[in-house]
């Protein structure tokens, strides 16, 4: 099948970008290396828990899903590089498939994260993170968490396309990933939050991404389960709800927008 | 045998208030090579991307290698080759890693495509820089490579949407060498360009448009009769604008184009060089000084200003 070649040889392409400039690589490891240690020293020992472990066993989920989340700012500012060079005019230019430049791309930030996420672990092992939950949960989590960037990419590959400008979309994207994963309890319980934002916080989908991984690494949730609510109570299936959900409106949005010609 | 034809092609951007293309027609004989003349905003670029499959027309018909481009997008694409105004490579990636890229792209398979990438920067020479990223190389080195990049499968058809704007004087004459080698290969080429200088180099036939209409079709020759060929010019102290326009005029045959402002006298002339000698003697003669002396080939502006009676406006 060619469009499989087609999509593999621009995933290669991505990951030939990292091999160019490994400075990318670096970095971002680094950043999300960075708040392992700076949350776990500074907040850890203020944020009270009465988790076994210490708060570093609540945080590292917690952080695992914002690193995965932030990645979708690199994914579209990367694709709205590629448009503002003409480079996207190139490929459609192209005999290849409608997908494959989308699709090479939502693959290639997969494998990135793939190496975000092992190098955080191992910061977290070393800062006295242990999951409990068996290897077979442990690496079910992470798996869960490569899904959820997947599928987050996709949002990132619609602003991308949507973009005139790179900087701006990177900008923007931050703007909106970033109050997204701290109004959750990836860092902090949501009781402390005013009631509106604890609703907010509960449904969103960085809170039941945290608490299902929270619950595979072999903790008993206490930072979700304030009011019972559905998601804090099912995160797994939320979560996977909300991995569809998101993949069934930008996919198809993202594709149509890539193939739409008359711009 | 017409390879590329578009008829009557009608594009509007922002729901109809500005009109890119207002019933351009156009069509290139196999084998050879059209330059398509205009200014900034006359429609070059629309008129390439809608050849190229980038863009569909709000009217009109479009074929290339007789497949209707609308309808049969993918089969177009197979046979086209397409280079832009701005180099589209990667930026990021070696040279050599771009032409594998692409190579893949158009599914040759791993091997071919790197023999074709290794081939590519031999003949355009770009060998020695094969391996430093392209944010290194200078705007002629990315020019060439995109075109290596829009010639990886030897497509019959090639577009290139001003090949050499920006470049440097040097750069350009290395590009033409480039495209001219392509086009003796026998590929059909329709480029655009804001030079005269450039179609009359590269094209067997030219096309003005603007204002997204073609404003005048045939060989550079006729449109250079059209506007008037090479022009004599002098600059004189303004007293001696009449005894100058008098000499000029009389080497010319024709009455010469004074211009008191800038303190010039022009006129059409057919034997350049020798015209040229011919008025130093006289103004010698005359013991009259000129401050400048020279042959002006016609440029863009001429040909719209002998086309259209204005010179060539941009349009934003």
């Amino acid at each position: 099948m060619s469009a499989i070649t087609d999509t593999l040889v621009i995933t290669k392409r991505q990951l030939l970008q990292l091999a160019r400039v490994p400075e990318v690589l670096i970095f971002s490891t680094i950043q999300p290396v960075m708040f392992v240690l700076l949350f776990r020293f500074v907040f850890g020992g203020s944020i009270a828990s009465d988790q076994p472990g210490g708060y570093v066993q609540l945080l590292m989920p917690g952080i695992f899903v914002q690193t995965v989340a932030f990645t979708l700012a690199a994914t579209a500012s990367g694709l709205a590089e590629d448009m503002g060079k003409g480079l996207i005019d190139r490929f459609r230019s192209l005999p290849i498939s409608r997908g494959a430049l989308v699709f090479g791309r939502t693959l290639g930030d997969s494998l990135l994260n793939i190496v975000v996420l092992t190098v955080m672990g191992i910061a977290g092992y070393v800062v006295g993170w242990r999951p409990t939950g068996g290897l077979f949960n442990t690496l079910l989590a992470f798996l869960f968490l490569l899904a959820f960037g997947y599928a987050l990419s996709w949002t990132g590959i619609f602003a991308g396309l949507l973009a005139r400008d790179a900087r701006v979309v990177q900008n923007i994207s931050f703007l909106i990933t970033f109050p997204l994963t701290f109004l959750s309890n990836a860092f902090a319980p949501t009781t402390g939050m005013p009631r509106p934002l604890q609703y907010f916080a509960e449904w969103n989908p960085v809170s039941t991404m945290v608490a299902a991984c929270r619950e595979l690494f072999g903790l008993e949730n206490r930072f979700g389960a304030t009011a019972g609510s559905f998601p804090s109570e099912h995160p797994l299936i939320t979560s996977i709800f909300y991995m569809f959900l998101i993949m069934a409106i930008f996919i198809p949005l993202s594709i149509r927008k890539y193939a739409s010609k008359s711009k | 045998m017409k390879t590329v034809i578009a008829e009557n092609l009608i594009k509007t951007y922002n729901k109809g208030e500005v009109k890119a293309l207002d019933g351009l027609s156009l069509d290139v004989e196999e084998g050879t090579v059209l330059g398509v003349l205009g200014p900034n905003g006359a429609g070059k670029t629309t008129t390439v991307r809608i050849l190229a499959t980038l863009l569909t027309p709000d009217s009109g018909h479009v074929s290339v290698g007789g497949i209707d481009v609308v309808k049969h997008p993918d089969k177009v694409r197979e046979i086209i080759g397409l280079s832009g105004q701005y180099a589209a490579v990667d930026e990021t990636l070696t040279g050599w890693d771009n032409l594998v890229m692409f190579g893949r792209l158009y599914h040759l398979g791993k091997k071919a495509s790197i023999a074709r990438a290794d081939e590519l920067l031999e003949r355009f020479s770009l060998t020695e820089s094969a391996k430093r990223p392209i944010k290194t190389y200078s705007g002629g080195m990315r020019r060439r490579l995109d075109l290596a990049a829009a010639i990886i499968v030897k497509p019959k058809i090639l577009f290139l949407d001003e090949p050499t704007t920006g470049l440097d004087p040097r750069g350009r004459q290395e590009m033409w060498g480039v495209i001219k080698e392509l086009v003796d290969g026998g590929v059909t080429l329709l480029l655009t360009t804001q030079y005269l200088e450039e179609a009359d180099t590269l094209a067997d036939d030219i096309a003005v448009i603007d204002h997204g209409k073609v404003i005048a079709r045939g060989t550079s020759d006729a449109l250079k009769k059209d506007v008037g060929g090479e022009r004599l010019e002098v600059i004189v102290e303004e007293s001696q604008l009449k005894l100058a326009a008098e000499i000029i005029s009389r080497i010319s045959g024709t009455s010469a184009h004074i211009d008191a402002s800038i303190r010039s006298v022009s006129a059409p002339v057919k034997n350049g060089t020798k015209s040229l000698l011919e008025a130093l003697r006289e103004f010698d003669d005359a013991k009259l000084h000129p401050l400048d002396i020279g042959l002006k080939r016609p440029s863009l502006d001429d040909v719209f200003l002998a086309l259209t009676g204005h010179v060539a406006e941009e349009v934003k």
